[in-house]
């Protein structure tokens, strides 16, 4: 039976995210992009909301089980706030979702706790690769069973918080298949880059450079399962948060429009612009629906649901692009000034054709 | 609860539609492509006799006071997808009440829902139609000039004026003891204010069909203009209660707005039926060279044609759910014009998008007649431009987000 309406509980969590996302994160999101950091406090006060401790069970310290939805729904709102804190709130889940998914039992009842029932604290993964055509199916970092241990080699980039990282998931081509290993801080071979990484976006995020060179850990350290639910769990957060920034792209601007005078008249009141906040709106919609459609899927281990993610996640990208061009342009050139933020979500909107990796719900 | 599961009884209905979309459409689409203005009489037939057999009258919803959550318009969306599926054309030879029914639906009194609408449970494929353009009223439905004035020594409503595009109108007046559904004014001088719906039945003296037209597509649905000349209808025609006739307020306009809310959303998923038709074959004559679409890959890897497949899946699934979305609020009787107009547009757009990009495609293949897709690229055009054009449900779009009323964005 179809049902395009969250639950209470989602509604109360949804309410509780999006207040701390207005209250919280966006009015900290200009200057934490041009300092390049976040607050310490910021990021622990939505740590605090325990949206990820909310798809924990309670045996590894937790008080929930995941739901996609609700996650995507969360996801949403936060970045409706600001994508960096948006990301960096749910940093630690890129190391504990993956062992969630694809761990043994052993792994989850070690690792799991000390990272969901404690303050925010940097675990991180590294995902993405240096290189234009990266395909998080087909790596260039691998891993070779040696004895009892695995050695990984290879090059990673866009690991947030890496630096302080008290241990991460790489990601490596096993025999042929990707697969998360839990490396813990220190490893010998295991290089964080000295220097943050540079990049059009996300400033407020440190994410580094990766290297392995040799790295050897232990077999126990293999997340044993599928990469695919995983990935989906990546591709359909990103693609949530995607939402979520072009929703406020498109807020900003249609509130702009409404206000600002031209040629006698609002700028809302000419059709060319009209027309375009129509279409913003409707596509924003329509990639929505498709979002929601892959998590429920997810949550209901349905055999497409690796497709769907992909779809949803590829239609987040030209998404993206689109609303938040637009949100620019119908600026003029005040969008191009850095008072405004609609040229911040620009640059994080062509981002999201990159950023596979950066969250996971 | 967020839940994508269509309902059981939906899946029912369209297992049963897929057959006769295979067996009663498809084989049959390029013959009423190519001879215009012949009927479908077999598709017709068994289309009502089947709705007769299942207790039905028609698609449209209301006609049911079973028990349990409302789905009619979820259903009928369905419905129309998977018939579009078939043949878009065809499709709108359907019996039973359409878009005229609709206007019945939304506007008018119970006894009138009754009187009008018992006439498809009838022995014979009963039609409806619709009639708000005008040679001089398109898109601005404002500016229709035919014209109801009221008889007070017979009580009866007289009405003039020429409606031209009518979808149907064959049939309901001249093929079928059917009826049409005539935008009227009742007070030229009050624009929206003074327009009401009138019904007009078949073998109404005054009413004639005076033209078919010859069209780009979706030629097996004929589309009319109709002369209205002294034409005289009960009182009692006039949809709605009989406060409509004094009320200054936009009532009428009003009535006109909440029957596009309700179908637009269904000419939507018109549209749907026919992109995933399209794409469907696409994928198919593409495997069948041996192409097959690597999904899960970065984008750099793809080949152009890929891409194209991909885009379109994306374009095709989440425009179907943005149709559902709006039906579901129908049912569930949540507002919906922003909804409502949305489907429209995106559905527009994407089987415009989807049958071009297939034509584009196939090459010569796809230019050739001996397939159905450059039918399909002509089909698809229509959804574009009845129900409100793009432009049109743009606008609706836009000042609903912009909390503007027409005179502030026109
Ligand atoms: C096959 C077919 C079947 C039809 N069936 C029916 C039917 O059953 N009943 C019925 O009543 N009508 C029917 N129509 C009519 C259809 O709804 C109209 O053709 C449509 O609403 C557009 O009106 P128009 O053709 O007069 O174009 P116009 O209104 O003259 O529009 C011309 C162009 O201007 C654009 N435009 C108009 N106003 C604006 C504006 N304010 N802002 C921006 N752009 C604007 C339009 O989008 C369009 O691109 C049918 C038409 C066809 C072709």
């Amino acid at each position: 039976m179809y049902s395009f309406e969250p639950t209470d509980e989602q509604k109360m969590l949804i309410d509780a995210v999006s207040r701390y996302a207005a209250s919280d994160l966006r009015p900290a999101a200009h200057d934490a992009d041009e300092n390049k950091e976040l607050p310490p406090k910021l990021i622990s006060k939505g740590w605090e909301l325990g949206v990820l401790q909310a798809s924990i069970p309670e045996a590894y310290g937790g008080f929930g089980d995941r739901s996609a939805v609700t996650g995507v729904l969360a996801a949403e709102e936060m970045a409706h706030g600001d994508l960096a804190g948006a990301l960096a709130v749910g940093t630690p889940g890129l190391f504990a979702l993956p062992i969630l998914l694809s761990g043994s039992e052993e792994q989850k009842s070690q690792y799991l706790p000390p990272v969901i029932a404690a303050d925010w604290k940097a675990y991180t993964a590294a995902l993405i690769e240096p290189a234009f055509d990266f395909d998080p199916n087909d790596l260039k970092t691998v891993a070779k069973a040696e004895g009892g241990d695995y050695i990984l080699n290879g090059e990673k980039t866009f690991a947030p918080f890496a630096a302080n990282a008290e241990a991460m998931i790489v990601y490596a081509k096993l025999d042929g298949a990707t697969k998360g290993f839990i490396v813990p801080k220190g490893a010998a071979g295991l290089k964080v880059g000295e220097e943050r990484e540079k990049f059009m976006g996300l400033n407020a995020i440190p994410f580094f450079k990766v290297t392995l060179e040799g790295v050897k850990i232990p077999k126990t350290n293999l997340l044993a399962g599928d990469f695919a639910p995983v990935l989906d769990a990546s591709r359909v957060a990103i693609a949530a948060m995607a939402i979520g920034v072009t929703k406020a792209a498109f807020e900003y601007s249609r509130d702009y429009a409404k206000e600002r005078d031209v040629f006698g008249v609002k700028v809302a009141q000419k059709q060319a612009i009209a027309f375009m906040l129509a279409e913003m709106v409707t596509e924003i919609e329509a990639i929505r629906m498709l979002v929601w459609e892959t998590a429920w899927m997810i949550d209901k281990g349905h055999a497409e649901a690796s497709k769907q993610a992909y779809l949803a996640a590829t239609g987040a990208i030209d998404m993206a692009m689109m609303v938040t061009d637009r949100a620019v342009q119908i600026l003029g050139g005040h969008g191009y000034i850095r008072e405004h933020p609609v040229e911040m979500w620009m640059r994080e909107g062509r981002g999201f054709a990159t950023f596979t990796g950066l969250a996971m719900v | 609860m967020i839940d994508f599961e269509t309902p059981e009884k939906i899946v029912g209905v369209c297992t049963v539609i897929k057959t006769v979309a295979d067996n009663m459409m498809r084989p049959v689409s390029r013959h009423f492509d190519e001879n215009e203005h012949e009927i479908p009489w077999d598709y017709i037939n068994f289309m009502h006799t089947a709705a007769r057999a299942m207790g039905g009258s028609s698609m449209a919803p209301g006609d049911s006071k079973k028990e349990g959550p409302r789905i009619g318009f979820q259903r009928l969306a369905h419905m129309v997808e998977m018939l579009s599926w078939g043949d878009a054309g065809i499709y709108l030879d359907t019996p039973g009440g359409m878009l005229g029914s609709a206007a019945v639906s939304a506007t008018g009194t119970p006894e009138q829902k009754e009187r009008f609408l018992a006439r498809f449970r009838g022995e014979t494929p009963t039609f409806d139609a619709m009639c708000m353009t005008e040679a001089g009223a398109g898109s601005d439905t404002s500016a229709i000039r035919t014209t109801a004035v009221l008889d007070k020594n017979t009580k009866e409503w007289v009405l003039n004026g020429e409606k031209i595009f009518v979808t149907a109108g064959h049939k309901a007046l001249v093929d079928s003891q059917g009826f049409i559904v005539v935008w009227a004014t009742i007070d030229p001088s009050a624009g929206r204010a003074g327009m009401r719906p009138f019904v007009v039945e078949a073998g109404t003296p005054g009413c004639q069909v005076t033209k078919m037209e010859h069209k780009l597509g979706i030629r097996a649905s004929d589309t009319v203009s109709i002369v209205l000349q002294d034409c005289r209808v009960p009182f009692d025609n006039i949809l709605g209660s009989p406060e409509v006739v004094t009320d200054k307020a936009t009532t009428g306009f009003k009535g006109a707005m909440a029957t596009f809310d309700a179908t637009r959303p269904i000419v939507a998923a018109q549209a749907i039926g026919l992109a995933r038709a399209t794409l469907e074959l696409l994928k198919e004559m593409l495997a069948e060279k041996g192409v097959t679409i690597r999904y899960g890959l970065p984008r750099q890897k793809l080949t152009s044609i890929e891409k194209d497949v991909i885009d379109m899946e994306i374009l095709l699934r989440s425009a179907w759910w943005l149709v559902l979305k709006a039906v579901w609020m129908m049912d569930n009787g949540k507002p919906n014009a922003l909804e409502s107009s949305m489907s429209k547009v995106r559905a527009g757009d994407v089987v415009n998008r989807i049958t071009q990009k297939a034509v584009e495609i196939m090459g010569p293949l796809g230019y050739s007649r001996e397939y159905l897709l450059e039918k399909w690229f002509r089909d698809a055009k229509i959804s574009d431009i009845y129900e409100g054009t793009g432009q049109i449900n743009r606008l609706v779009v836009a000042r609903q987000i912009l909390g503007y009323r027409s005179s502030e964005l026109r």
